[in-house]
């Protein structure tokens, strides 16, 4: 090329451009932070999964909480994986960008074990309005860490049961027992399925995921009599209670459970089991008050419940909370407990109910709720069965062997997470058929000798 | 007569040609319709489900015809999209700003009078972008958290416009590659300086090019959401993270998240459609076709 450079004015140029784009930058930097804004008094952070009672929550703080304390509370909502990961990342590297998180059951223990959450129990002991013998021992056992202390206030929880559609039910002359069994539930599974009316006998997970999958099909592991892991941490993924257990699951969907059940989840047997193409729906609790709201549901007030089937147990229900921690990375504790107070306290629930409606009200966690005689009204079909089931969970014993660590439908350690979710995908393609139950659990087998190699 | 007769015979053969190309141009021509429509399938389904109702958007098979509520739209409007919205017009537009001003001199000084070794330096801006940004995450965390940006929508300015940089600077070279060289010796025979060069002579004709390497730099930026999601919290949350608050693991969320997705995607669709001149030549001209 013939074009000559001037360099000199060149690089005047570029440095314009640059520094202009620094002092853009650094102007700006210094009021970035209050580009959303900056509340007058003390401010917390929240992040929290988007589950319709969470939203609830975010909808109701700025005209309650903040009116009463002040303290402005801003809200970041993600979906669960992503939630996990940026509390984990939080935490770890000290960050301190969250002063309160909602976590499962299931981080709970290993967090606290970890020592990322700040600890509550002296918090709930100094708060006499807080009333902590209220909340169901079930939850605070499952939300304490090893030392006995909570860590996580739970906010609401659920237990699981069988939900079945009394008009398909009552057209069949069929009659539920309170609590069957997963053989009588195969029978009725079996005199349901209607495949030409596009109505299947049953609903049960088929999603791949830990927590997906492996919520319902661990409870019918337990009530088989089978285990992940024994006390002393052998593996018993491949024994004969947990195939037998895992071939029925896999069988009766196969052969009764809605189209498509590789990929149904708990959203998706919702919607199936609520437009009415199921019979029957073994599931969380906390479906029930979706299914009995009428603009979300076909079968609303035809829904009957019955307690989780089992087989060698007399009950299998699960247990979950979604709780509210507080990160030991908080520059605020204070004000994080004040607002966890207010959240998971008597007084919240009476406010959704009154505002929100009934329905809506974050229940699962206080004994005192199901003595509201509004709340009770409105969860007539399903309160004192989903209170029971939750009464009954023992997430320190919940089968027929004394297990090494904490859980009804998970093992309370953190590599389970990624040992139920690649099991779980193999049990998904014996769904799918593309699989056999036992090579799915010899590999599960492997997998859990792994694991349990940390821990022996 | 004879005229007319050779000018019939010469028209003879060459009439089956002429159908031949025009079953050929509309063969393509429905090859490109239906391809357009395959593309702008999702985007309608999109648009449709945000105006059904929960139980309708999940059904399977899904459903085509149905009464169109606006209760997804209700519930993105509960929340508080504004300050999501701002902090990802002041991400996109700060740093698209910043990806010209910085690109266009950069990519100058690699075409029209290009400096030495400038294949290793265009090398050099492409291999930034072979790095996967999970990769770089760590670093870039523990560095923007020691200087105490985290959660401060201007770290994302600047991380978006360092992202768009080297594409833009490829991109520009390219446009600027297609300014006859003759322009710019006649403009310079004529005692024009380097700015009015630029101004008079060179912006006019790359016009269409900047436009399309702008677009194509705001809507990456606008739809960035890994680095959004691992460095904001409260504060600097983008759009794409207002976008998955929607999505829950107890209940329905599909209408409502593509009722949000679309009042999400509709700046980008408003700025492409104002461009939308400039866009289509930008994008036949330069390397971009």
């Amino acid at each position: 090329m013939s074009r000559t450079r001037s360099p000199g004015r060149w690089r005047g140029a570029f440095a314009v451009a640059v520094v202009a784009g620094l002092t853009l930058t650094a102007c700006s930097g210094a009021g970035g932070r209050s580009s959303s804004g900056s509340g007058g008094g003390k401010t917390i952070t929240v992040l929290m999964v988007g589950n319709p009672q969470m939203e609830d929550l975010a909808k109701v703080t700025a005209d309650n909480f903040t009116k009463q304390t002040g303290i402005t509370v801003r809200f970041t909502i993600l979906p669960e994986n992503e939630l996990r990961d940026k509390v984990t990342q939080d935490v770890a590297t000290q960050g301190g960008q969250y002063d309160v998180a909602t976590i499962g059951a299931y981080e709970a223990p290993i967090w606290a074990k970890n020592g990322w959450l700040h600890e509550l129990s002296s918090y709930a002991d100094a708060d006499g309005g807080y009333d902590e013998a209220d909340l169901l021992k079930p939850m605070v056992a499952s939300l304490s860490g090893e030392d006995g202390k909570l860590y996580a206030a739970p906010f609401y929880g659920e237990s699981s049961f069988l939900m079945y559609n009394k008009e398909l039910f009552a057209a069949k002359g069929l009659t539920m027992p309170e609590r069957p069994t997963w053989q009588q539930v195969a029978q009725f599974a079996a005199t349901l399925d209607d495949k030409k009316a596009g109505v299947a006998g049953i609903c049960l997970r088929g999603l791949p995921g830990w927590g997906e999958l492996f919520a319902p099909l661990t409870t019918v592991v337990n009530t088989f009599g089978g285990t992940w892991f024994e006390k002393d941490w052998t593996p018993k993924v491949n024994a004969p209670e947990f195939t037998e257990a895992t071939k029925f699951y896999v069988d009766l969907i196969r052969a009764h459970g809605e189209p498509g059940a590789p990929q149904a989840g708990f959203t998706e047997c919702l919607n199936t089991f609520g437009q009415g193409k199921a019979a029957m729906w073994y599931d969380a609790t906390s479906a029930a008050g979706t299914l009995e709201d009428a603009s979300a549901s076909k079968v609303a007030g035809k829904v009957g419940y019955a307690y989780a089937p089992v087989n060698r147990t007399t009950s299998s229900g699960w247990l979950w909370a979604w709780a509210l921690a507080m990160p030991k990375t908080t520059k605020n504790a204070d004000a994080a407990w004040k607002f966890i107070a207010w959240a998971t306290g008597k007084e919240y629930e009476k406010l959704v109910g009154s505002s929100l409606g009934w329905s809506r009200v974050p229940a699962g966690k206080r004994q005192s709720t199901y003595e509201i005689p509004e709340y009770r009204q409105s969860a007539t079909a399903f309160a004192d069965l989903t209170l029971k089931s939750i009464q009954e969970a023992d997430p320190v014993n919940p089968g027929r062997q004394p297990r090494p660590a904490l859980g009804v439908q998970f093992v309370g350690i953190p590599e389970f997470a990624d040992l139920g979710t690649k099991v779980s995908q193999e049990v998904s393609a014996a769904i799918a058929g593309s699989t056999t139950v036992e090579k799915a659990l010899a590999d599960g087998q492997r997998l859990a000798d792994d694991v349990a190699k940390e821990y022996r | 007569m004879t005229t007319l007769t050779r000018h019939g015979s010469r028209r003879r053969p060459t009439s089956p040609a002429r159908r031949a190309n025009g079953v050929r141009g509309a063969a393509w021509t429905t090859l490109a319709w239906l391809a357009g429509l395959l593309f702008f399938l999702p985007v309608l389904w999109m648009v449709l489900t945000g105006f059904k109702r929960e139980v309708d958007a999940a059904s399977n098979p899904p459903t085509w015809f149905f009464t169109p509520v606006l209760d997804g739209y209700r519930q993105v409007f509960d929340r508080d999209l504004t300050p999501y919205l701002l902090n990802s017009v002041t991400a996109s537009l700060v740093s698209t700003l910043l990806v010209l001003l910085l690109a266009t001199p950069a990519a100058y000084a690699l075409s029209i009078r290009p400096v030495a070794k400038w294949r290793d330096v265009l090398f050099f801006f492409i291999s930034t972008k072979m790095l996967p940004a999970v990769a770089a995450l760590l670093p870039i965390y523990l560095l923007v958290k020691q200087l105490g940006m985290l959660d401060n929508v201007w770290t994302m300015v600047v991380l978006y416009t360092s992202m768009n940089l080297p594409l833009a600077v490829w991109m520009m070279r390219s446009f600027l590659l297609e300014v006859p060289s003759a322009l710019i010796e006649a403009a310079a025979m004529d005692g024009a300086s380097l700015t009015v060069t630029i101004r008079r002579i060179l912006l006019p004709i790359v016009a269409p090019g900047l436009a399309a390497t702008a677009l194509i730099c705001f809507i990456f930026s606008w739809n960035e959401f890994f680095f959004a999601v691992n460095l904001t919290a409260t504060r600097a949350g983008t759009s794409p993270i207002f976008l998955v608050g929607f999505v829950t693991s107890e209940g329905l969320f599909l209408a409502r998240l593509c009722a949000a997705a679309t009042i999400v995607s509709l700046p980008v669709v408003l700025a492409g459609w104002i461009a939308q001149k400039q866009l289509v030549r930008g994008l036949s001209m330069g390397a971009v076709k």
